[in-house]
């Protein structure tokens, strides 16, 4: 086991490395001047010149990627233009908001996904399976940006029952910064009126990414609960007279979770990339919503780095569910 | 044997497009993909000749219309400087439609090939795609597109190459997976015992077989790289305005929400509902041509 998670966190490396020598190659192909960008619009062809020879953009191609890797091992991400601050220091401050995001999603799809994939199964093509089928279908369809902005017309604005955005009220201080996540840390120090206020303002942009998963995992674990419920054990767990609840929960539910969890693990580099169109909806200060701006704004050192982090925790997630998925799993494990 | 007829002559393959239609005629959700994205296509083709106001497609100013709600004369209302919104929603079916026919034609220009090659070579020619591939596909793809876009600059031409090339990685991976498949079927080795090039043997004996998976992959992808594109052009990285591409439409809209809200809510549906087409064609051909393939 051991042997197979330093084999997956070697690969890993390998894989970031291969991603960034493509950004950085499609970075450097791209028509548009690094140099003058970071001179801004006002300067002359020397200083230009100077911004160049100082940030080593003069050197090939090759030469500037040895050392630009070189600064990220070492922790330097560059300079945001748009915000004007490290790099690092940015993604130190956004990230957590937007694990925060993405984990709540997850959590809602698993928790709503689950029981729905369930009752669609056990009432095989009766009213409630297609509708919950119809539910899922859309789900995958649906706009994630429109579906936020027509949840926060409606549920917000019309019905005021969240807010409309943000990750507090204005008049809410904040709880000490412990892990960035504000309902962890609004736990952490035992301050439970931040913490409701937190979580509802999680709910809506949540909901709106968790959206595309959710239709996803009712998908399977229909699917996979129909599979299971024909097998001869669930048949004779049946004759023997095992209630009907028992059986789902405890017979037929395990067997179908494993699948579910694999899409699970796929699914959440869809949300990732999603947060980069629901948290600027929600004005939820992440990572997305810095990702957005920095390529409006052609402000490479930022996406680089954004697309090194968001790679680097989606392949994390997958080697998570795979670790989970041996541990499940008595044939998978044995493979290991 | 010269008077054999047409449907003679082709009886067995004309039963089987017969099995397959009826397959898919009893799929009511699968019909229902089909109508929506014939009337999606149909508003592609013919939008321009039946909007009611088709020069509102691109920046033409009305300021006394700005705003309207939705009424007889302006079925969606209108926007900020009093352009028909469904003139231009209907116009933007035909910016979809390219959108979604490029982004997936040139994945599959680049990834079929690519994953031909990957089955059938083996070695360090497999080893080399199959790698860059896996790398493409460790990052969100809509992560990957916008850093593209960030460094080509936005626009929707820059989005249709960044789409493009973060698609094309899972054609590789579909075709190579069935190339390595049948590449021990016994007519592919007697193909290769008769000494057929490798392009004969790709192009005529293993691509055909390959083909059920791409056409459901392609149905499906349509959707998505629409879905795609509207993101980026809700993010302002795709299209810009005037122009009527559904995102960047709701990407202004989403400004006037909500005492204007028909602005970003129109646009937003026919997405939905093409999208929704799309998957729902997707699944009831791969029904139909793949039934091995259903999850």
């Amino acid at each position: 086991m051991l042997k197979l998670i330093y084999r997956r966190l070697l690969m890993m490396v390998v894989m970031l490395l291969g991603l960034l020598a493509i950004m950085f190659v499609v970075a450097n192909v791209a028509p548009g001047d690094p140099a003058r960008l970071a001179a801004g619009p006002d300067a002359t062809r020397d200083m230009v010149e100077t911004i160049r020879v100082e940030r080593g953009l003069d050197k090939p191609l090759p030469q500037r990627f040895v050392i630009y890797l070189g600064s990220v091992v070492t922790g330097d991400l560059g300079t945001s233009i748009h915000t004007g601050r490290a790099v690092l220091h940015d993604l130190a401050i956004y990230f957590p908001a937007t694990l925060e995001l993405v984990l709540f999603s997850i959590g809602l799809a698993i928790v709503l996904g689950i029981p729905l994939g369930v009752i669609a199964a056990v009432n095989h093509n009766q009213l409630a399976d297609h509708i919950i089928r119809i539910f899922a279908v859309s789900g995958v369809a649906m706009p994630m940006f429109w579906l936020g902005l027509m949840l926060q017309w409606y549920l917000a604005l019309e019905l005021n029952w969240f807010p409309l955005g943000g990750q507090l009220d204005l008049m809410s201080d904040p709880p000490t910064r412990i892990t960035g996540m504000l309902t962890v840390d609004a736990l952490l120090t035992g301050n439970f009126a931040i913490f409701l206020g937190a979580v509802a303002h999680l709910f809506l942009p949540a909901l709106s990414l968790s959206f595309p998963a959710l239709a996803s995992i009712i998908r399977v674990n229909r699917a996979e609960m129909l599979e299971t419920l024909n097998r001869d054990y669930i048949t004779n767990a049946r004759a023997q007279g095992i209630g009907p609840l028992r059986i789902v929960a405890a017979y037929a539910l395990k067997n179908a979770l494993l699948p579910t969890l694999a899409m699970i693990g796929l699914r959440f580099g869809w949300m990732l990339g999603g947060t980069v169109l629901v948290e600027g909806v929600f004005d939820w200060p992440g990572v997305g919503l810095y990702a957005a701006k920095a390529a409006i704004s052609s402000d490479f050192e930022p996406i680089m780095a954004v697309t090194l982090v968001l790679g680097a925790s989606f392949m994390l997630a997958n080697l998570l569910i795979d670790l989970t998925y041996a541990a499940l799993d008595p044939r998978v494990r044995a493979q290991v | 044997m010269t008077d054999v007829t047409f449907s003679e002559r082709h009886e067995s393959s004309i039963r089987e497009y017969r099995r397959m239609a009826a397959t898919f005629r009893r799929s009511s959700s699968a019909m229902f993909g089909l109508v929506i994205v014939l009337v999606f296509l149909l508003m592609a083709l013919i939008g321009p000749w039946i909007a009611p106001f088709p020069e509102d497609a691109l920046g033409a100013v009305h300021l006394d219309n700005k705003l309207q709600p939705p009424s007889a004369a302006h079925w969606f209302g209108t926007d900020e400087v009093g352009l028909d919104i469904f003139s231009r929603v209907l116009i933007g079916a035909r910016v979809s439609l390219q959108i979604g026919l490029i982004v997936t034609g040139v994945a599959m220009l680049i990834g079929v090939p690519l994953g031909m090659l990957a089955g059938m070579s083996g070695g360090w020619m497999r080893e080399t795609i199959m790698r860059v591939t896996d790398i493409f596909l460790s990052i969100p793809g809509l992560i990957l597109a916008i850093a593209i876009v960030g460094a080509l600059g936005p626009g929707i031409i820059n989005a249709m190459i960044a789409l493009s090339l973060v698609w094309w990685p899972g054609y590789v991976r579909l075709v190579e997976a069935k190339t390595l498949s049948l590449r021990n079927e016994t007519y592919v080795d007697a193909a290769r015992a008769l000494g057929a090039p490798m392009h004969r043997i790709l192009f005529v004996h293993i691509l055909p077989n390959c083909l059920s998976p791409i056409v459901v992959k392609a149905s499906m992808d349509m959707g998505m790289a629409i879905l795609g594109a509207a993101s980026l052009g809700f993010l302002g990285l795709g299209a810009q305005p005037p122009y009527p591409e559904w995102g960047a439409m709701i990407s202004i809209g989403r400004n006037y929400m909500p005492d204007w809200w028909w602005y970003s809510f129109f646009p937003g549906l026919a997405i939905y509902l093409t999208v929704l087409g799309f998957n729902l064609l997707g699944d009831g051909l791969r029904d139909v041509l793949d039934p091995r393939q259903r999850s």
